[in-house]
């Protein structure tokens, strides 16, 4: 992989899917700063079988960051939690045709968000 | 599609007239400029006809005061290394600014592994280098002082003169970094107090590949590139004889062309601004308006980060950048917007707009068409724009 953006990655960058939030979310990740230039928030909304049925995200930050955003909330979409819980960095890199080395960290941050998020579903869900 | 070029900062499309002044050197007159024969002769009148070029456009003392590098990167490397090692027996201290160019500041970082101490003054607010922190940073042992002239990020100017002034009394080296300025601002060398400058052709419509330092007469400076006895002993190496010819040709229309150009892009410039500020909320101008290049304009976007406004723009066919061309690939907002002040997410959103001889008040509307619902769409999709609304 070079340093340019693949065909996927502009597709979905021109295209981002499930962009906005989920006012009565199951789960919400907050991750990222802004120093270092991107800042995710995925919602999530989970069914009693466990199944997320919808995820939307606001992400600030390059190409990259805003296509593998778009890309997790596709991914995500259908899994059950326990399956969600094992989508990786490098799946949402791959779905996407694979990402310019220096922007790998982008594809961290989808990762982290969707733990997050689950997370504090898990937690709702503990205290509920 | 329509295709609107503002990023001639980064670089800019070479005229016709330059290109018209290498062809010959491709091919028919292909001789070296150090052979003693006709065929190298005609080369030599060449080139030595394209330095006069250039030396008239700096407003150079003599034609012998320019010598002829592979670009602006070059220069900088020569001018610093070259004073630095020339005069490591008189002191080693070394002032520059922290907006410098990377061909300066990466210099100095190296210059300070050599055993040099470098001081890097701090710009204000508004990006420009302090005078009286620069007077009181001189020492004894100060041989050179590298400030540049205008910014390539932001466009901001130093006050060259002024800093010539100081160093002048202090019979401290002056070198600036002047390949933004050229072809932008008026000026004339021999009245500057200036001993060193470092070019670019390919900023003012001539060939990438080729730039030149303006070394004033008497200045001692140890050679970079050892070779030959090319440019008057001082960069070794067969010339660039096609680059330097389309460089001198470029030079020449600069200079005639400066004052409309000037003018007009200054006005282009202003009616961008104003269209950005009128349409768009939540901006930020990076720079002061009346110390400004007359075609750069830095514009920060609240809320939002800058590739995502590049990539946006692009796919309408504008060009522009955040900060250097330089610097994309890193992923460190701009160390220019940083050393101002500019609150690291203002910086993130802060794009390059850097018109040239081409643009025209119709690309100027077309950019004022497209970019309002860019910044509206991707504020939306932001999460830090809430606090925004």
């Amino acid at each position: 992989m070079d340093d340019q953006y693949s065909e996927q990655v502009m597709e979905h960058f021109r295209n981002p899917r499930n962009v906005g939030e989920i006012p009565d979310a199951s789960g919400v990740g907050n991750v990222g700063n802004s120093v270092c230039g991107d800042i995710m928030r995925l919602y999530i909304k989970v069914d009693e079988n466990e199944v997320i049925i919808d995820a939307k995200f606001k992400t600030f930050g390059c190409g990259a960051a805003i296509s593998t955003s778009s890309m997790v909330t596709e991914l995500v979409k259908g899994k059950t939690v326990q399956e969600a819980l094992k989508i990786s960095n490098h799946a949402v890199a791959e779905a996407l045709g694979g990402l310019p080395k220096i922007k790998m960290h982008c594809s961290m941050l989808a990762e982290e968000a969707l733990k997050s998020a689950i997370d504090d579903y898990l937690s709702k869900k503990k205290k509920a | 599609m329509r295709k609107v070029y503002l990023d001639n900062n980064a670089t800019t499309k070479m005229s016709k007239e330059a290109l018209e002044a290498m062809m010959p050197y491709m091919t028919d007159v292909y001789g070296n400029a150090s052979s003693v024969h006709a065929f190298g002769r005609e080369v030599r009148l060449a080139v030595d006809a394209a330095r006069a070029k250039v030396a008239d456009f700096l407003g150079a003392a003599s034609k012998e005061e320019v010598i002829f590098t592979s670009g602006g990167t070059e220069s900088d490397n020569m001018a610093l290394r070259g004073v630095a090692h020339a005069l490591r027996g008189r002191g080693n201290h070394i002032i520059t600014s922290n907006v410098e160019h990377h061909a300066v500041l990466n210099v100095c970082k190296y210059l300070e592994k050599e055993g040099c101490q470098v001081t890097y003054l701090e710009a204000d607010r508004n990006g420009i280098v302090k005078l009286d922190e620069l007077k009181s940073a001189i020492k004894k042992e100060t041989v050179l002082i590298s400030i540049m002239w205008a910014n390539n990020e932001t466009g901001v100017i130093n006050p060259i003169r002024e800093i010539g002034l100081i160093v002048k009394e202090k019979g401290i080296y002056f070198h600036t970094d002047a390949v933004q300025a050229a072809g932008k601002l008026p000026f004339e060398l021999k009245n500057m107090n200036i001993d060193l400058a470092s070019f670019s052709a390919h900023k003012i419509y001539g060939p990438k590949g080729v730039g030149a330092l303006y070394i004033r007469k008497g200045t001692k400076l140890t050679p970079l590139v050892l070779g030959g006895h090319h440019e008057m002993g001082k960069r070794a190496g067969t010339e660039n004889v096609a680059g330097i010819a389309g460089f001198g040709r470029a030079a020449e229309l600069a200079k005639i062309e400066l004052a409309a150009e000037s003018a007009k892009l200054a006005e282009l410039r202003d009616y961008l601004y104003t269209g950005i500020t009128s349409r768009i909320e939540h901006t930020r101008l990076n720079g002061d308006l009346k110390e400004l290049l007359p075609n750069t304009l830095n514009v920060g976007f609240r809320y939002l980060e800058g590739e995502s406004i590049v990539l946006n723009l692009d796919m309408e066919g504008i060009a522009v950048s955040t900060g250097s061309a330089c610097t994309s690939g890193t992923l460190e907002p701009s160390h220019v917007l940083r050393a101002m002040g500019v609150d690291p997410v203002d910086a993130q959103g802060s794009i390059r707009f850097s018109l040239g001889r081409d643009t025209s008040k119709e690309d100027i509307d077309y950019v004022l068409d497209v970019l309002p619902p860019i910044v509206k769409r991707l504020r939306e999709m932001s999460p830090l724009y809430e606090g925004g609304k």
